[in-house]
């Protein structure tokens, strides 16, 4: 057995997750609802085995180290903690529905690594041989991914707003029959980002910290590191829309899903698109 | 006039105590931050200046694109962020430390409506008794109450964790105190550069602005060595080096490793390993022919620029040499020399020859196999050398950050009131975060009050 053919069944287990969600969508069976969750925490189950062979891989070819050092890793690391994320807000609030919009996101990160990326696992270039690796790269990941569920509250409230604006009459009917008020949306959203933030709080401060260890500087606004800052100015505005009038509701939901976007560019975007020191396997000291 | 300037300088205290304008500085922040991470900082390159028109370049740089995280306006945009941070807090602390120390003791009528967690209990002892009995039961379950009396009605009050309400400004605070630290490492700290060829010393660094800054002490560079995977990517870079102090090493300061992600610290200058070189001084190199047949098997020491003939006729030249040829030869790397070789009687042909790939030099078709076997060039370190005082300041600054985080989205004040008339007793409870725990902890206690047998 290796880690990717464990991380193929994930894929698997992912993409019957979202598919059995959006059937509970239509149907409002409790029981198709539940199947879905239990799809989602077995691919779970799966991949944290997966992740954990693929570090003892490493170890068997020489280099070992955390897998979590080029883009393969770090996106199928991110689906982990988009439904790491996912269960602990499910068991928390009850409100299972939630995973027909965030469950898409891990199984495209799973499907994307799987099919699109070389998956060899590659020594550690110099640069990344520290522990503040593992410490900076766990928290980032779960703020962002904390991130991603918010951004599928948001995607749901702005659903949900918008067809009750349309004059939904009928609170219980149609694909949003199923749908949390949204009160409770709004609420969720806040409180993903409340996991979220002090999370990429971490994660900018672990960076600082192992930038200043290596290099001498805790900041020197590479492209990475300024966005990293943006996506943590969106959600600061994000945190404050709630005190201030005309800035709550839809607005709010707005900043949340910009505020992912802005996430996504920090961790794929600076990468593809602006240069600097966090490219994944480059060899730059 | 007093009142216009009044109302002036009114306008202007709520101006800078407004949260619309904090959301329009975190938006105006994360917008502007875009243009430093899309247009190159710092020393341009030449190369990316021809590619902009001489205008953009004039408008860029009056702007202050080039450097715009130290341009006048994106400094001018963090002072007003400051200023908005202390205003606010200038303004609200008062009011939160008066919630704090001087809480809402007595419930009013109108105060009453507005929970949605609430208890009753009716008894039927004296309205003392029952005062005393509850009293003692919230001391118990939740916190010792203060006792209130107003139109014979008592009011007991107890509250967790008042302080919580601080998180926020701890939180805010931190955020100046991270500013300070950065300033003090920008007055008093500095970055510099030493380049130190091994065997040899310095006691200066050059700082980035070109100046030479002493160090009060001696470094020196024992060895510089590089390791590479089999895959030939680079596995560590390492620089042995020693501190002396008038002339002799310093105990625990000698042979000391030093590798990427491993710095040196010595009297505040912290030394990290950042790039390396070949000493610019003329050095020998070596390298080998074979040939395929076997009859040349040949070995040879050579300077760069210098020729030699082989025993078969055959003439290389020694063009240039490289002790990393990643930079040139992406996927490769390791020493390499590049190679002018002229056999009798043929037209000269150019190429490199590898020291970590044979079988790479052996696909030219040739009957001889060229080898370089390498040098005895010396290496120099390049270190990068930093001294910030501040840094501790910023350290500081964000573990406040993350605490005052916690306490603020993680912890909650927590009030209970009982409002006690004859006869009649109403409990209500009321927490600023999580309400949704509170309630649990709210109804264990509505539990055990209505239960009470007074
Ligand atoms: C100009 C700058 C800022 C001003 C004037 C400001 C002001 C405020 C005010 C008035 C509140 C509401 C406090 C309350 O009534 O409970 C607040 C909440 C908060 N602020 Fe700021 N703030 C600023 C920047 C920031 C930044 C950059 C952060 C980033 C960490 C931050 C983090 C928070 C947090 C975490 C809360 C609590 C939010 C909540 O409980 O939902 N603030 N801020």
């Amino acid at each position: 057995m290796t880690s990717s053919l464990l991380f193929n069944v994930t894929t698997i287990a992912y993409m019957a997750s979202m598919v059995v969600f959006f059937a509970f969508l239509g149907s409002k069976n409790k029981t198709v609802g539940l199947a879905g969750s239990l799809l989602a925490y077995a691919g779970f189950a799966i991949q944290t085995v997966g992740i954990a062979l693929r570090w003892k891989e490493s170890y068997a070819l020489g280099y070992g180290h955390a897998p979590l050092s080029n883009l393969y890793e770090s996106v199928t690391f991110f689906s982990w903690t988009i439904i790491l994320i996912y269960i602990f807000i499910e068991l928390k609030y009850k409100y299972r529905i939630v995973g027909a919009f965030v469950v898409p996101f891990a199984l495209f990160g799973m499907a994307w690594a799987q099919l699109g990326m070389q998956s060899g696992i590659e020594p550690l270039v110099p640069a990344l041989q520290s522990n503040w690796l593992l410490y900076h790269v766990i928290t980032c990941f779960l703020g962002y991914a904390a991130f991603a569920v918010a951004c599928g509250i948001s995607i749901m409230y702005l659903f949900k707003a918008n067809s009750e604006e349309r004059g939904g009459s009928n609170p219980a009917g149609g694909l949003m029959g199923m749908f949390p008020p949204i009160r409770v949306l709004d609420d969720l959203n806040y409180r993903a980002i409340m996991i979220g933030f002090p999370l990429l709080t971490l994660g900018i401060i672990t960076g600082a910290a192992w930038a200043n260890y290596a290099w001498g500087t805790y900041w020197s606004w590479d492209p990475k590191e300024t966005w990293s800052l943006i996506v943590w100015f969106v959600y600061a505005a994000f945190l404050h829309a709630r005190f201030t009038r005309g800035w709550v509701g839809k607005r709010a939901a707005w900043l949340s899903i910009i505020g992912f976007a802005a996430t996504i560019f920090c961790y794929l975007g600076v990468n593809l698109f602006l240069s600097g020191l966090h490219s994944y396997g480059s060899s730059k000291m | 006039m007093a009142t216009t300037d009044r109302s002036f300088v009114q306008s202007l205290w709520d101006f800078f105590c407004s949260l619309k304008l904090t959301i329009s500085l975190l938006i105006s922040l994360a917008l502007t931050s875009i243009i430093g991470t899309i247009i190159p900082q710092g020393k341009l390159a030449p190369e990316y200046v021809a590619t902009i028109s001489p205008i953009k370049f004039q408008i860029y740089s009056k702007l202050g694109f080039f450097d715009m995280y130290h341009s006048m306006w994106f400094i001018t945009l963090l002072y007003v962020f400051s200023l908005n941070l202390v205003c606010c807090s200038v303004k609200r602390l008062p009011h939160v430390f008066k919630f704090i120390s001087e809480p809402t003791l007595v419930l009013g009528e109108s105060l009453r409506k507005g929970f949605s967690l609430k208890q009753d209990l009716s008894f039927s002892t004296s309205l003392d008794k029952g005062r005393e009995a509850l009293a003692a039961f919230l001391g118990k379950e939740f916190g010792t109450p203060v006792v209130t009396e107003q139109n014979g009605e008592y009011h007991l009050f107890a509250q967790k964790s008042a302080w919580c309400r601080l998180g926020v400004y701890v939180v805010h605070l931190s955020i100046l105190v991270i500013f300070v630290g950065a300033i003090i490492g920008s007055l008093f700290g500095y970055k510099g550069f030493a380049a130190i060829v091994e065997g040899s010393n310095v006691s200066s660094i050059q700082a980035r602005n070109g100046a030479e800054i002493p160090l009060g002490f001696d470094l020196r560079c024992e060895q510089f060595t590089v390791s590479y995977y089999d895959s030939g990517a680079p596995k560590e870079f390492k620089s042995i080096l020693t501190v002396l102090e008038n002339g002799k090493p310093v105990k625990d300061y000698t042979n000391v490793r030093v590798v990427v992600n491993e710095p040196l610290t010595y009297k505040g200058f912290t030394f990290y390993q950042s790039s390396f070189g070949q000493a610019s001084e003329s050095s020998d190199h070596t390298l080998s022919a074979k040939s395929r047949s076997g009859d040349l098997s040949q070995r040879f020491t050579l300077r760069e620029g210098q020729a030699i003939t082989l025993k078969d006729g055959t003439s290389l030249k020694l063009l240039e040499t490289a002790q990393d040829i990643s930079q040139f030869m992406p996927g490769f790397s390791g020493p390499a020399a590049r190679v002018e070789v002229t056999p009798k009687g043929k037209a000269a042909q150019t190429f490199i020859v590898l020291k970590n790939y044979p079988e790479v030099n052996a696909q030219r078709d040739d009957d001889l196999l060229f080898q370089y076997e390498g040098s005895n060039a010396k290496m120099y370190t390049g270190l990068q050398v930093a001294k910030d005082p501040g840094v501790w300041v910023v350290w500081l600054g964000c573990t406040l950050m993350v605490v005052g985080l916690f306490i603020a989205f993680f912890m909650s004040h927590k009030r209970v009131w009982i409002v006690v008339s004859k006869g009649h007793a109403r409990m209500y409870g009321n927490a600023s975060k999580n309400q949704a725990a509170f309630q649990m902890q709210f109804e264990e206690l509505s539990d055990k009050f209505k239960n009470l047998k007074i």
